[in-house]
C-alpha cells in the first residue's frame, strides 16, 4: 500500500515511475491488514500529525478511486469497561482534541444509539468521526492503476520480480536496482518493502532496524450488518504503543460491507513465524463476544497472520537516506500503514520532485538509529 | 487390565496425553490405529464422521436397514478385517470430533494438542482438546470440481458426492445420471450408480485412456489395478454404458434442474473442439475431475509439501511416512492420492514407525514388515504417479468458461471477475485473485473453487508467480463463543467425559447389537 501511494503521488507529479515487487500487488503486510484508517488511536505527535494528513487525503482518493475500493468513513468507537479506564480516554481525548483530531465522548446509556448490539455494562465511550476504513487490497491495486494514461507521470509494474542489488555509482550515489532479469536504471529508489525493509537496506549498506510483529485477524461468516464503527477498548491504545514481546490483544471488531465481521489484531514479537496461536484466537474471540454478546454463536471461519514492519521507537522511516544519496524510505508504519500511506506517499513524491514538504519529517529521519542500535555481526574475512 | 494407561485414556480421553492420536477413520487412518495400539501404543482415534470407513468404506447407518451395503463396495474384506482389529483394541475412537486446529509444545518431549469441535451438527457444540506425543494425519482428500456454464444448476453434483450419497444413505441423485469430469473415480461412480438402478446414458473422461498402456512398466507391477478395471469395465458393459474419452461436458440446460447436457471433443490440451458439440437428455450430472489431499492441518504447522503431477499439493513424507515436522506423521491421500490399497499400507507402515518412535526401540527400516510394506508403497506410488499425470487437467479447460460463468459459489464471484483481477489488477496468484475478488473467502474457504482459481490466476501472460499451497489455519468454522472459552493451559487430567465405542453396529452383521 505504501509503496502503491507513493508511486501515484510521485506519477502524479509527473515522474515517471516503476513499481517492483516480488509477488504480486498487496502480496506482503497490505494483503494481511484490515484496512484500518485511524486517528483515534494514535497520541499527539509526528504520528498523528501525519495521520491527520492521511485522513484529508484518503477522502480525496475515495473520490478518485472506484467505489470497489469499500472506502467507509465509518468512524471509531472507544469504548471503557469501567470507570477507571474511562478516566484514561477521557484525557487521552482531551490531549488529542488539542492537536486537532474530532472526537466526541458518549455516555454509556447512548453507546446503543451508536451501536445497538454492544454489551450493556459498558461505562462509556469516545467516538472519533475521523475512523475510517478501506479494503487494502483492492485500494493498493486501483491506486496503482489509477494514473492511467493521465499527464506525463506513467507507472510501470513489474511483479514477480526480486531485487537482489542496489546499484551505485562512484561517489556511492543510488543508480538504480539489480533484478534476476537485468538492471533497471534510476536516480532515486524508494525502500517501500515494509516488513522487508531492513533486508532492502542492507543491500543498499545501510542499517535500518526494521522487526516484524505478529498479527492474527479472526474473519466471522457473512453476516448483515450488526457492527457500524471499529469499536475497541481502551487497553487497544496501550497495546499499540507498547513496545513490549508478549502477546497483547485488544480486539478491534468491525463489519465489511461483503459481510463478514473482522476481529484483529493481536500483537506480538516472534520473528516471520505463520504458526497459528490458539491462545491469541481465544482472546480476539473472548474480547469481541464481550463487546458484542450477539456474536457468540457466529462462526470464525477464517484466520490469517500478517507481520507489522516497526521500527524501536515506533515511528516510520520516511525520507531521503543521508548515507546514500538517491535512497528514500518509506517503510516501518508498524500496523497503521494502510492509513498512513497517502501521507507518506506525498511526502515521498515531494522530496523527489523538490517541492514543499507538508509537514516537518525530521521525526522520520532514516538515520535516526545509527550508532543506538546493536552492531550487526559482519562476517570477518580473513581471519 | 484394569488401571493400565489405556483403560484411563478411555475413562478420560481429554485429559490423557495418548501416545498417538489418529486424526481421521478411513482407511490410512484405521490401519494406523490398530497398528500402534497392536505395537503396544494407547491410540486416540478422531474422525467428524459417526461411524468408521472414511470415504471409502462409507456405510448406512443401521437405521436405514441396508442389506448388503457391501455390494456397493469392493474390498469390503479388508474393512471388515480392520473393524474387528479396532473392536478387539483398547483404540479410544471418538467419533463426531471435528478438528480445527493442531498444536504443537515445544520442549525435550514435544506434545501435541489437537482441538476439535464436538456436536457440530446437533446443539451442544462444545471445545476439546486431545493431547499426544505424536499425531498421524489421515484426513484424506476431496473432490475437485472444474466449474463450466451451468455447474450450479440443480442436479449437477460432485462425482465423489453421488457415490457417498449412494454409500450412506443409497439415495441416487437422478433417475438418468451422465457422469463426467476425469479420473478413476468416474468408473467407479458409474458401475454404482448403475448396479443401484440409475441409468447412466455416457460416463464421459477427459483424458484419453490410452496413457496406460504406454505405462506397461507401470501397470504391470500393479495387477489388482488392472483387476478393477476390468470389474469396473464388466459392470458398465453389463449395464450398457458408454464411455467417451477426450471430451466434456461444457454447458448443462435446464430452467430450474438439469434437463440435458452438451458434450464436445476435446484436443491435447483440453480445448473443446468448436462444432462437436452434442446434447445428452439426462435428469442428473455427476461431475468429478479427480481429488485433491485434505492437508490444511499441517500446512498450518509449516509442513513441507510437494507438486503434484496434477497440480495440487500433498504432503512430502519421508520413507517412514513421517512429515517434516517431526513427531507429525501422515498416512493415505494426505500424501498424494493413491486409492484404498495405498493407504492401509501407509497407515500400517506408519503405525510401526511412530511406535518404534516413541517407545524408543529398534530401528524400525530393519524390520521385516516394515521392508515389505514400504516395497509395496512404492510400487503403488509408481502406479499413483502415473495415473495422476495422466488425469491431469489440460491448460485449455479454462476456454470451456465465459466471462458470466460462477467460479466461485459462496461469494458468486464470476470468471470474468477473476480475469479483470489478472489482466487489469496485477493479481498473479490465488491469494491475490481472493484478496481482489473474494473468490474463495466463502464458507468452504476455496476447497471448491481453488484449483479453477489457481489456473485462471497463472493466464494473463504475464510471468505467473508459483502457486503456493493453500493454508487454512482454521480447518473448520469455529463458534466465536468456544473459541473465547477454551482451555489453553497444560494437560491435567480432570475433565472426564465418556469416551465413544467403537462403532459396532456394523452392517454386515457380524457385531451388530441390536436391532
Amino acid at each position: 500500500m505504501v509503496g502503491a501511494a507513493c508511486a501515484y503521488y510521485a506519477a502524479r507529479s509527473g515522474l515517471s515511475v516503476t513499481v517492483i515487487d516480488r509477488g504480486a500487488v498487496a502480496g506482503g503486510t497490505t494483503g494481511a491488514g484490515e484496512g484500518n484508517l485511524l486517528v483515534s488511536d494514535k497520541e499527539p505527535g509526528p504520528e498523528l500529525e501525519l495521520a491527520l494528513l492521511s485522513t484529508r487525503l484518503w477522502r480525496e482518493l475515495a473520490d478518485v478511486l472506484p467505489p470497489r475500493i469499500e472506502y467507509e468513513a465509518k468512524g471509531g468507537l472507544v469504548v471503557a469497561s469501567g470507570e477507571a479506564s474511562l478516566a484514561v480516554l477521557r484525557d487521552f481525548a482531551a490531549r488529542q482534541e488539542r492537536a486537532g483530531v474530532r472526537v466526541r465522548q458518549i455516555g454509556s446509556g447512548r453507546l446503543r444509539d451508536l451501536e445497538p448490539h454492544l454489551a450493556e455494562d459498558l461505562a462509556g465511550g469516545f467516538h472519533y468521526p475521523q475512523d475510517a476504513q478501506v479494503q487494502p487490497a483492492l485500494a493498493a491495486a486501483h491506486l496503482l492503476r489509477a494514473v492511467g494514461g493521465h499527464g506525463p507521470g506513467r507507472v510501470f509494474l513489474r511483479l514477480g520480480e526480486e531485487v537482489t542489488g542496489i546499484l551505485k555509482g562512484a561517489s556511492g550515489e543510488v543508480r538504480g536496482v539489480r533484478t534476476a532479469s537485468g538492471d533497471l536504471h534510476a536516480p532515486y529508489v524508494v525502500n517501500a518493502a515494509g516488513t522487508w525493509g531492513g533486508r532492502l537496506a542492507r543491500l543498499a549498506g545501510v542499517d535500518l532496524p526494521v522487526l516484524p510483529r505478529r498479527g492474527f485477524v479472526l474473519v466471522t461468516e457473512p453476516l448483515p450488518r450488526v457492527v457500524r464503527h471499529k469499536v475497541y477498548t481502551a487497553d487497544y491504545v496501550a497495546d499499540v504503543a507498547s513496545g513490549s514481546a508478549a502477546l497483547q490483544t485488544s480486539a478491534v471488531v468491525e463489519g465489511t460491507p461483503a459481510g463478514p465481521v473482522l476481529i484483529g489484531a493481536s500483537r506480538e514479537r516472534v520473528g516471520f513465524d505463520r504458526a497459528l496461536s490458539v491462545e491469541a484466537l481465544r482472546r480476539l474471540a473472548a474480547q469481541a463476544t464481550r463487546l458484542f454478546p450477539v456474536l457468540a454463536g457466529v462462526h470464525a471461519i477464517r484466520t490469517y497472520a500478517g507481520f507489522r514492519p516497526y521500527l524501536p521507537d515506533h515511528l516510520p522511516a520516511i525520507g531521503s537516506d543521508p548515507r546514500v544519496p538517491g535512497l528514500l524510505h518509506a517503510c516501518g508504519h508498524e500496523g497503521a500503514g494502510i492509513g498512513l500511506a497517502p501521507a507518506t506517499g506525498t511526502i515521498v513524491a515531494r522530496i523527489v520532485s523538490g517541492a514543499g514538504l507538508p509537514m516537518d519529517i525530521t521525526p522520520f529521519g532514516p538515520d535516526r538509529f545509527e550508532g543506538t542500535s546493536q552492531p550487526r555481526k559482519e562476517p570477518r574475512h580473513g581471519a | 487390565m484394569p488401571n493400565s494407561p489405556s483403560d484411563r485414556a478411555a475413562d478420560d480421553p481429554y485429559g490423557a496425553v495418548h501416545d498417538l492420536v489418529v486424526i481421521g477413520a478411513g482407511c490410512a487412518g484405521l490401519a494406523g490405529a490398530v497398528t500402534a495400539f497392536e505395537q503396544g501404543l494407547s491410540v486416540a482415534l478422531l474422525d467428524t464422521a459417526g461411524r468408521i470407513g472414511g470415504q471409502f468404506y462409507r456405510h448406512p447407518a443401521p437405521a436405514i436397514g441396508a442389506v448388503r451395503p457391501e455390494a456397493l463396495h469392493h474390498d469390503w474384506s479388508a474393512f471388515a478385517g480392520l473393524r474387528h482389529r479396532l473392536e478387539a483394541s483398547d483404540v479410544v475412537h471418538l467419533a463426531g470430533h471435528h478438528v480445527w486446529t493442531v498444536a504443537r509444545q515445544d520442549g525435550a518431549n514435544p506434545r501435541w494438542t489437537v482441538h476439535a469441535v464436538t456436536g457440530v451438527d446437533g446443539d451442544g457444540e462444545r471445545p476439546v482438546r486431545v493431547h499426544a506425543r505424536a499425531v498421524l494425519l489421515a484426513t484424506g482428500a476431496y473432490e475437485r470440481q472444474l466449474p463450466f456454464p451451468g455447474w450450479t444448476l440443480p442436479g449437477v453434483v460432485g462425482a465423489a458426492g453421488a457415490q457417498a450419497m449412494l454409500k450412506s444413505g443409497l439415495v441416487l441423485p437422478g433417475r438418468r445420471v451422465v457422469v463426467a469430469g476425469s479420473g478413476p473415480l468416474l468408473l467407479a461412480v458409474a458401475s454404482s450408480l448403475a448396479a443401484a438402478g440409475a441409468r447412466v446414458p455416457l460416463v464421459v473422461e477427459a483424458s484419453g485412456y490410452l496413457g496406460y498402456a504406454r505405462r506397461p512398466d507401470v501397470l504391470a507391477v500393479n495387477p489388482q489395478k488392472l483387476a478393477e478395471a476390468v470389474v469396473h469395465g464388466a459392470a458398465l458393459l453389463r449395464h450398457g454404458v458408454r464411455l467417451r474419452t477426450r471430451s466434456a461436458v461444457t454447458d448443462v440446460h435446464g430452467a430450474d434442474r438439469v434437463e440435458a447436457v452438451t458434450v464436445s471433443r476435446l484436443d491435447r490440451d483440453w480445448r473443446p473442439v468448436q462444432g462437436s458439440g452434442r446434447r445428452i437428455a439426462c435428469d442428473a450430472l455427476a461431475v468429478g475431475h479427480g481429488l485433491v489431499p485434505q492437508t490444511e492441518l499441517a500446512t498450518s504447522l509449516g509442513c513441507a509439501t510437494r507438486r503434484t503431477q496434477d497440480g495440487t499439493y500433498a504432503l512430502a513424507l519421508d520413507a517412514l511416512q513421517q512429515t517434516s515436522v517431526p513427531g507429525l506423521w501422515a498416512a493415505g491421500e494426505t500424501g498424494g492420492i493413491g486409492g484404498a490399497q495405498l493407504a492401509r499400507v501407509e497407515g500400517e507402515l506408519a503405525g510401526f514407525a511412530v511406535a518404534a518412535q516413541v517407545r524408543g526401540g529398534h530401528e524400525p527400516a530393519r524390520d521385516g514388515r516394515v521392508r515389505e510394506l514400504q516395497r509395496r508403497r512404492e510400487r503403488m506410488r509408481a502406479f499413483a504417479g502415473a495415473m495422476t499425470a495422466m488425469h491431469a487437467p489440460g491448460p485449455g479447460w479454462v476456454d470451456w468458461l465465459d466471462d458470466a460463468t460462477e467460479v466461485c459459489r459462496c461469494e458468486e464471484v464470476r470468471a470474468g471477475a477473476i480475469r479483470e483481477a489478472v489482466d487489469e489488477h496485477g493479481a498473479r496468484d490465488a491469494r491475490t485473485v481472493k484478496l481482489l475478488t473474494r473468490a474463495g473467502m466463502g464458507w468452504c474457504q476455496g476447497r471448491v473453487c481453488g484449483a479453477a482459481v489457481a489456473r485462471l490466476a497463472a493466464g494473463g501472460g504475464a510471468p505467473a508467480v508459483p502457486p503456493s499451497p493453500e493454508r487454512r489455519p482454521l480447518a473448520v468454522p469455529v463458534a466465536l463463543e468456544l473459541l473465547g472459552s477454551l482451555d489453553t493451559t497444560a494437560p491435567t487430567s480432570s475433565p472426564a467425559a465418556p469416551a465413544q465405542r467403537p462403532d459396532t453396529a456394523g452392517p454386515d452383521g457380524a457385531a451388530t447389537s441390536g436391532d
